[in-house]
């Protein structure tokens, strides 16, 4: 028996820009290591960090998981965008099939579950508990765990980049071609076990955060008082507790054919594809409005304070969300109308896909009239907000077009799809996250980004979207399908071209942002947010210093109206000194967390390359890891009334002097 | 700032619809094609009722009710019965005029449906292959490979599966496409309404060599025309026979096109029959419609009897 599985030396691959990359990303590692050891920080980072179990902590690591993501994410779009801009008339590019198919299938994972999701889960760990009065999540230890689940899965991915390779098949992994028959090699396990275990995660964050917003709320908040987002993020996970099982399942069936010989979805013996396309679409269409939901309560949180005013139709706000979050549920045949089912079927699911369109566009007329006699202040989350406003309705409309199934035939799986997918993905979900991180940043770091390079950032991702997706609607009506690796018809360079040209131009964006991030970190105490009120905000949050005290609220507010803070600011009771505090009752770091993570990436490791005794041993560390948490004593202590009384008075200072 | 959106996004959909010159989807040449461009620019234009409004008011609110101008500030104006039923009613009448569209639109297009038509249909079965497609004519005996040839004005019924991958098949030029599935069939049905050469392609990935996965479809002028071209595949000699095919199968890229002028009697069945599975097979073929599919001498594989639990149980009871 071969103790390292499928393992060899051929698995490291060949490709020169494959190996330039490991040789930064290398560098980059030691130079991190050196710099660590150096600062004597691995300590500290493991007992403040690694090991942490508040929310806010925990969501600035997702977020810098998501952002990590991007830039490798990003890679990917840009070295499709050059090839696809070089690889004209018959030649060839730079990117053989090869490696060509692995970056789009990389770009996708990558971009859904590893940018997108860990940057709206961050955002609404860091967010939700705040915003209903709660000390923590219902499950501190559980979302500490979700989150060495998704690094895991990150893990997972970009180890593929230099050990074996990744899924050449598409960010869907639509069997035949993604069983055993068609795809050999280790790429679509890694696939598997990535998404697997990083989904896990994810539905173990959607239970948590269910259970905190129905559990946890301050008194007097009844749930139709909760604000906006935190509403928006619970549908999130609705359609998070209801989807992604349905994920484990399909992925599971899968992994069955690929290791066990079983036939789910194989050619031959019964098996049949279509029944895994049907799942992943049961999970893949509620997946978009998990994303895009929480954007739209930021965005409703952003213009309402922005606006100075309350926010627009907060009633039919939350029952517009949760009526896309039902019909997301049954629209998902419109990812394959060209699959041949009949008339009818066709047609129920074109129209109730339509029907989504109303309750969102009554969304963006809500937002409309909250602007409505308001006095807006155009600050840089605001910029995102109207960027959103105009892109957003575009994608809408291009969304409800595909959802017409005669149309469909002919514009399926085209560019215009790509178009179309990335107008309300980008357009929705990451203009709101943006938003969303400008909006919450003093918040959760304790001090401002500067607003110039916030709007360079913004007008470079706006005019590049632009740029790089109008073209692709373009080429689609010009019949140029997805996923080619060149092509040979001159009419569509020119489009080709200048989607190239927008992909450079949402480059410096992010390089503008990166800059945002650094300069911000360096000039940090020149702009700390002393008054943990930065913009006059409507909600609890804002009541807190920045960063927040770690136990969040000292005393449990008492909810009376809807915009909470506005309503104690207008009573006068926001800063309240108190003569006295209870002791405050707080989970322990726990070093469970991060130990299941590493047992998982191992354990995913040695599936992929078929390692048997360490895919058991790792299995078995996490069960007695499990164990061993669910036995332990340590898991709490109290914060006593003397330290709690320190740091609020030191915040009251600092806010009777901002 | 405002102008500039707005000429890029008009600008964009301008050059969109003059794209449409050039060979693509709105360039159709055929009869659902034109149908389904008429759709596209139908429900453009409705929903643009709804979407330019949403994009001159979101830049218009912007800019009037910034800081600084002195405008009316209601800050805890936020509900009015008369805009929320406006806000809620707009779009529904919107989608329910699209609504019906669909509907109507969905059936007229369905693409099982045959194409009415004067003219007797020629019949074509299309199997993807990695990465070729293969074209049999069964009541000719003929097959090619990337490409295909039929006359204008002549519905083509297109009956689909594939040997591998899924793949999907479509003319862009012509309409609408359908998955080729191993194991199954679907069904399209196409019409040229001029004489031309078309780019034919999969739109549906399917692995290494998919980018070169194309054929020519070519719609003569005149039946007569077509039948110089069969005569032209006819002339090649060569017959596709069961080992052939299996040659066939193995995965090429940019394959040449190529000429059978005999074919394997039921090659395409075979090939359906191969992935189905003894389920498949009866639940498919025990239909009446599809059992007189079933080429001679072929044998549908028998539903096993129920257990001898069953029996036990219902002794039991």
């Amino acid at each position: 028996m071969n103790l390292l599985g499928k393992l060899s030396w051929d698995a490291i691959p060949h490709d020169p820009i494959v190996l330039v990359t490991l040789a930064i990303v290398a560098i980059g590692g030691a130079a991190l290591f050196v710099f660590m050891t150096l600062a004597k920080k691995w300590g500290w980072l493991w007992r403040e960090w690694l090991t942490s179990v508040d929310h806010k902590r925990l969501g600035i690591m997702y977020i810098i998981l998501a952002l990590v993501m991007l830039v490798r994410g990003f890679a990917d779009a840009i070295m499709m965008r050059t090839q696809l801009a070089v690889a004209t008339n018959g030649s060839e590019g730079y990117l053989p099939p090869d490696h060509y198919d692995q970056i789009f299938t990389a770009h996708g994972v990558i971009m859904i579950i590893f940018m997108a999701m860990p940057f709206m889960i961050g955002l609404m760990n860091i967010i939700v508990p705040l915003q209903i009065g709660a000390r923590d999540v219902a499950f501190p230890f559980l979302n500490n765990l979700s989150f060495w689940l998704a690094v895991s899965g990150a893990l997972l991915v970009n180890i593929s980049l230099g050990l074996g390779e990744f899924a050449m098949t598409g960010w869907v992994a639509y069997p035949p071609l993604s069983g055993l028959e068609f795809s050999p090699g280790t790429g679509v396990d890694y696939y598997i076990w990535a998404l697997q275990i990083s989904g896990i995660g994810t539905t173990l964050t959607g239970v948590n955060f269910l259970v905190t917003v129905l559990k946890m709320r301050a008194p007097g908040m009844k749930l139709m008082d909760m604000p906006i987002f935190t509403w928006t993020c619970t549908w999130a996970n609705v359609l998070i507790v209801a989807s992604f099982p349905i994920l484990t399942a399909a992925l599971a069936m899968l992994t069955l054919d690929r290791y066990l010989d079983f036939h789910f979805f194989t050619n031959d013996l019964g098996g049949n594809s279509m029944m895994y396309i049907n799942l992943f679409w049961a999970w893949g269409h509620p997946e978009v409005y998990i994303l895009v939901l929480p954007a739209f309560g930021m965005f409703s949180e952003i213009v309402s304070t922005f606006s100075g005013k309350r926010l627009f139709g907060h009633k039919s706000m939350i029952y517009a969300s949760g009526a896309i979050s039902i019909l997301g549920f049954i629209v998902w045949l419109h990812h394959f109308f060209t699959m041949g089912a009949s008339a009818n079927v066709n047609a129920f699911f074109g129209i109730m896909t339509m029907i989504i369109a109303i309750p969102t566009g009554v969304k963006l007329f809500n937002w409309l009239f909250t602007m409505y006699k308001g006095r807006i202040r155009m600050t840089v989350p605001m910029y995102w907000v109207m960027g959103f406003m105009i892109t957003f309705s575009i994608g809408g409309m291009t969304g409800v077009l595909l959802a017409i199934p005669g149309a469909d035939y002919v514009l399926h799986n085209s560019l215009f799809l790509i178009a179309h997918f990335h107008n309300t993905i980008i357009g929705g979900a990451v203009f709101g996250y943006l938003a969303g991180f400008a909006f919450w940043f003093p918040k959760a770091m304790g001090f401002h980004l500067d607003p110039k390079l916030g709007k360079v950032s913004f007008w470079c991702w706006f005019i590049g979207f632009f740029l790089a997706f109008m073209p692709l609607y373009v080429l689609g009506f010009l019949g140029m399908t997805r996923r080619l690796n060149h092509t040979d018809n001159a009419d569509w360079n020119i489009w080709l071209y200048i989607a190239a040209v927008g992909a450079f131009v949402i480059a410096i964006g992010i390089g503008a942002f990166v800059l945002q991030l650094f300069l911000g970190f360096k000039n940090k105490d020149k702009n700390l947010d002393k008054t943990g009120d930065p913009w006059n905000g409507h909600t609890l949050e804002w009541s807190l210093a920045s960063p927040p005290q770690f136990y969040n609220f000292a005393k449990i507010p008492h909810v009376e109206d809807l915009d909470a803070f506005t309503d104690m600011k207008e009573k006068g009771t926001a800063y309240t000194r108190h003569a006295s505090y209870e002791p405050i009752h707080m989970p322990s770091n726990t070093n469970a967390g991060p130990i299941m993570g590493l047992l998982a990436t191992a354990m995913g490791f040695a599936l992929i390359w078929h390692i048997w005794w360490l895919a058991g041993a790792s299995f078995i560390g996490l069960i007695v890891a499990f164990i061993c948490r669910a036995y332990a004593s340590n898991t709490d202590y109290y914060v006593q009334p003397d330290e709690v009384a320190r740091i609020e008075n030191e915040h009251l200072d600092n806010v009777a002097k901002g | 700032m405002l102008t500039r959106n707005l000429s890029k996004v008009a600008l964009a959909a301008l050059v969109a619809l003059l794209a449409g010159c050039q060979g693509g989807v709105l360039d159709p040449k055929g009869q659902i094609g034109v149908m389904e461009k008429e759709l596209i620019i139908t429900a453009t234009i409705l929903m643009l009722l709804v979407v330019v409004p949403v994009i001159l008011m979101t830049l218009y609110f912007a800019w009037k009710y910034r800081e600084g101008r002195g405008e009316a500030y209601e800050p805890k104006w936020s509900h009015s019965t008369k805009i929320e039923t406006v806000v809620w009613v707009i779009p529904i009448i919107i989608i329910a005029i699209l609504g019906v569209i669909t509907y109507k639109s969905t059936h007229a297009l369905n693409p099982y449906k045959p194409i009415e038509s004067e003219e007797e249909p020629i019949t074509v079965e299309v199997v993807s292959l990695n990465w070729k497609w293969l074209f049999i004519y069964p009541d000719l005996g003929i097959a090619t490979v990337n490409e295909l040839a039929f006359p204008a004005n002549v519905p083509v019924n297109f009956k689909i599966t594939s040997a591998g991958t899924m793949n999907s098949f479509f003319i862009p030029q012509l309409g609408s496409q359908i998955y080729s599935m191993a194991g199954m069939e679907t069904k399209l049905h196409l019409i040229a309404d001029e004489p031309g050469t078309f780019k034919g392609i999969s739109a549906n990935y399917s692995g290494h060599g998919f980018t070169g996965m194309k054929f020519e479809a070519i719609a003569t002028p005149t039946r007569e025309d077509f039948q110089e071209w069969v005569e032209g595949v006819k002339a090649s000699g060569e017959t596709l026979s069961t080992e052939r095919y299996e040659e066939l199968v193995e995965p090429t890229e940019y394959h040449p096109v190529e000429y059978f002028a005999s074919v394997k009697d039921g090659l395409y069945f075979d090939i359906i029959w191969e992935y189905m599975g003894d389920m498949g097979r009866i639940d498919f073929y025990g239909k009446p419609e599809y059992g007189a599919q079933l080429p001679e001498g072929v044998i549908l594989p028998q539903r096993e009897q129920k257990s001898t639990t069953h029996e036990a149980e219902e002794a039991s009871h």
